[in-house]
């Protein structure tokens, strides 16, 4: 029997994992993906820590950034400890291999990010992520974890609110299997992915693990906030990282005008980039004043990928920016110690509604968050285990869900769903975006109403066995599809402007909305609630 | 323009076939794949995930080359295949099942802290090293590991090589000692990996290091007789015997 249970293999996944298995818990890892692929690889910027605490900067200081980028909906006590651990976390990741850069003296580099004026932001090159996601997937294989990879999380097994198990499909055969365990984890990252088309992220962030938890009956927590980042290059949602700016780049329209100051937090600095958009202007980031010399220096990286999928140079050329969906705050509501609403069922990493980034994250803060609680959910998950033999599972659910596949497959396909997909990302991003308001909202949910029997109904071209990613990608578009009426519902409800969340017919932060939002399940409807942070 | 994808789906047709798209997104060949996915063949298999060259998952070959599917513009007839050596399970999806295998003989990680304090040059010795995405390009183009599965292979003799030279590792004669055989003296230094790699790394030099080091860390130089045995190479996987194996 399986003491605990990982799903997904990211930065959080694997952490957690390399922690209950030094507990000596007998642990699996089950993942959608191959553990490199995961989108943790695509973190460039850095991660978050006070290393020293001196005039620069100090625990205290750390605090206050993140709990101020909140606004109020972070949790200060979950903070606290997240900021007062940041030197150990960082600690441990570097005595495991993380290479990451270094000063003159020899001590870990910091660098400069949104949200502070303390150089805070430890990096490895421009491939954080990329080091970071690489060295635990060593460690993993030194201490001989156990993978199942290309198998999506289907379904948790649940019964009276404890959970027990989780059923997947196995990408390579189309074969459903349960597996049985006394916990378990949810590490499957965050749901850009409704903005299909204008994220950052990778296509596998469709928000399965959080759509899996609320189904079980898990409350979820701020899905309202989403964080859009400023600068990926247009038309392609390559992420540009902030440090562009913060070398000096500027923000121009079509006249070359600089419009706003570039330095101005995330959200900011996007609204006025698409409202200028909105205009039918063009935006371009001009880095050209600051010469090959110092580009090549400090942005080898980025230069290098401007080039590759732009063919322009960064000291010559203007660069076409636009705004994309890049991060989301909300997810499966979590404890200090990354214990979900359910029994035996944690939480960690971007799916994860942990209360550090309430209405908006700093730059930085989401590497720490993944490492940090993803080494609690492990911990708790393995203590948890501890105390049990075994569980007792029923083998109805699997049956059922095994009939729905094949019932799936064996559906005429009438409408592809592609198209559909397409185009919620699209309303989702202009409707339930950087600028929000009740009618443009109401539509989006109107929309996804008159969208629900063809989505009940719809089936696949595909009727392969072997890798039918067809199948695959249905199965994420129904979770993006329920993810989507989370989010435009929570937002409805959230009548007042704060951090990421903005609405053009309210456009003040309001005390009344201290509040986190809760989305749960009752009966077959989604209700939508605020409680206060205690 | 047109993209041409060989096909092979084994549930269908035993045999793999190509086909011939026509397609308006061509600035990347991933931009093609999805159209084609989307618009012809909902049932066209292949890896992607980041779209900027990062995770690692959508290599290809396109007329013959490793690439990246997502950072390689599409020029007109192009044809895209699966990389080669290891089995195509649908169209241009490939099995990965070697990859954490290969990686737990070679030792690949760190095996005890050493506590050295490191300056940034020790960090900038190893910083190309573990740029590696293991996207699976290097072992493509490999013509040993085409032979010998057990072949550790350009990445993960790179990666043992990020290892022994990273000042943290306390213990690199182990790593050493483990790609002695199936390892660094079985690579030709034809430097196919080298050309393949989409980050850069130079696969064959690092080889190249890491027999000098084995070589001053007291193990044999074993370039002559793995020249000799080469020879046999093309038969080895046919008769199962692998005369580097013992
Ligand atoms: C371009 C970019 C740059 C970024 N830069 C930074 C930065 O500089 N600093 C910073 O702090 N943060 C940054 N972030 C954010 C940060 O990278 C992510 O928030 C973080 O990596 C998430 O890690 P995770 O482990 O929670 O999830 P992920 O890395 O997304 O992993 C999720 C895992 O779950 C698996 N999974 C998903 N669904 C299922 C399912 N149904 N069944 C089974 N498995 C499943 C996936 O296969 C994957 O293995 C950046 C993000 C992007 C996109
Ligand atoms: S140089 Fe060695 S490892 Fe690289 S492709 Fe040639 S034989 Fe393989
Ligand atoms: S060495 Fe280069 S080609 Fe080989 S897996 Fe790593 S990144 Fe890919
Ligand atoms: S999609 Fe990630 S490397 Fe190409």
């Amino acid at each position: 029997m399986i003491d605990v249970l990982v799903i997904g293999s990211g930065g959080a996944g694997l952490t957690a994992a390399l922690k209950a298995k030094e507990l000596g818990s007998k642990v699996l890892v089950v993942s959608k993906t191959y553990p490199t692929h995961s989108q943790t690889c695509q973190a460039q910027g850095g991660i978050n820590a006070v290393l020293k605490e001196d005039q620069q900067d100090s625990v205290e200081n750390y605090i206050n950034d993140t709990y101020k980028a909140s606004h109020k909906l972070g949790k200060i006590e979950n903070i606290k400890f997240f900021c007062e651990k940041s030197k150990e976390t960082i600690t441990w990741l570097d005595s495991i291999g993380v290479p990451f850069s270094r000063d003159e003296n020899a001590n870990i580099a910091q660098r400069k990010f949104g949200g502070t004026k303390a150089k805070r932001t430890c990096y490895s090159s421009d491939y954080t992520g990329l080091k970071i996601l690489h060295t635990l997937y060593d460690q993993s294989i030194k201490n001989s974890i156990d993978f199942l990879n290309e198998h999506i999380l289907l379904e948790l097994l649940v019964k009276d609110s404890k959970v027990n198990g989780a059923i997947f499909l196995n990408i390579e055969n189309s074969k459903i299997i349960q597996i049985e365990a006394k916990s378990i984890i949810l590490a499957t990252g965050g749901y850009s992915g409704v903005y299909h088309q204008y994220t950052t992220n990778s296509y596998s962030s469709t928000g399965d693990g959080i759509a899996a938890a609320y189904r079980a009956g898990a409350k979820l927590s701020n899905m309202e906030f989403i964080q859009f980042h400023p600068t990926s290059l247009e038309g392609k949602n390559i992420l540009i990282s902030e440090s562009a700016r913060g070398e000096g780049g500027y923000l121009v329209d079509s006249k070359e005008q600089r419009f706003i100051d570039e330095l101005r937090p995330r959200d900011e600095v996007a609204r006025a980039i698409y409202k200028k958009q909105h205009q039918g202007d063009k935006i371009y980031l001009d880095l050209r004043h600051l010469g090959l010399e110092k580009i090549e220096a400090v942005m080898p990286q980025e230069r290098k990928l401007v080039y590759d999928f732009m063919k322009l140079k960064m000291e010559k050329d203007l660069i076409p920016v636009s705004p994309s969906a890049h991060y989301t705050m909300g997810g499966i509501l979590t404890t200090i110690d990354a214990k979900t609403t359910l029994e035996n069922l944690y939480a960690c990493g971007e799916c994860a509604q942990s209360g550090i980034h309430g209405a908006n994250r700093l730059g930085g803060n989401s590497l720490l968050e993944i490492v940090t609680f993803g080494k609690i959910a492990g911990e708790n998950a393995a203590k948890n285990s501890k105390n049990k033999e075994t569980v007792e599972v029923e083998k109805i659910r699997v049956q059922e869900i095994k009939k729905e596949i094949e019932e799936i497959l064996k559906k005429e396909c009438k409408t592809s769903f592609y198209s559909t997909k397409n185009e919620l990302g699209k309303l989702f991003f202009n409707n339930v975006g950087l600028f929000r308001e009740k009618k443009k909202m109401q539509k989006a949910l109107d929309y996804l109403e008159n969208k629900k029997e063809e989505i009940e109904n719809l089936g696949v071209a595909d009727k392969s066995k072997i890798h039918n990613k067809n199948l695959i990608e249905l199965l994420e578009f129904k979770n993006i599809y329920l993810i989507a009426q989370l989010i435009v519902k929570s937002a409805l409800k959230r009548e007042e402007s704060r951090g990421a969340h903005y609405r053009v017919d309210f456009e003040n932060e309001k005390e009344a909305f201290d509040k986190i939002s809760i989305s749960i399940k009752k009966e077959e409807n989604i209700e939508i609630l605020f409680e206060e942070i205690v | 323009m047109k993209i041409k994808i060989k096909r092979y789906n084994k549930e269908k047709n035993e045999q793999t076939t190509i086909e011939e798209y026509s397609v308006n997104h061509n600035e990347t060949i991933l931009n093609s794949l999805i159209e084609v996915k989307t618009k012809y063949d909902n049932s066209l298999g292949f890896r992607c995930g980041c779209k900027s060259g990062v995770c690692g998952s959508c290599a290809i070959r396109v007329n013959g080359v490793e690439k990246l599917a997502c950072k390689t513009h599409l020029e007109d007839e192009d044809l895209i295949e699966p990389i080669k050596n290891t089995e195509v399970l649908k169209d241009l999806i490939v099995s990965l099942h070697h990859e954490e295998s290969l990686l737990k003989i070679g030792h690949t990680f760190l095996n005890s802290n050493s506590l050295e304090t490191i300056t940034k040059e020790d960090e900038k010795k190893i910083d190309r090293q573990s740029n590696c995405i293991l996207c699976q390009s290097c072992y493509s183009s490999c013509p040993v590991y085409e032979v010998n599965k057990e072949f550790l292979g350009p990445y993960t003799l790179t990666r043992a090589l990020r290892y022994v030279n990273d000042k943290k590792e306390s213990a690199p004669l182990e790593i050493l000692k483990n790609i002695q055989t199936n390892g660094i003296w079985d690579c030709t230094l034809c430097g196919y990996c080298t050309i393949a790699c989409p980050q850069f790394i130079d696969p064959k030099s690092d080889i190249m290091s890491l027999r000098m080091k084995s070589v001053q860390n007291g193990f044999e130089d074993k370039s002559l007789s793995a020249f000799n045995s080469s020879f046999d190479l093309g038969f080895n996987n046919d008769f199962g015997f692998n005369p580097n194996g013992f």
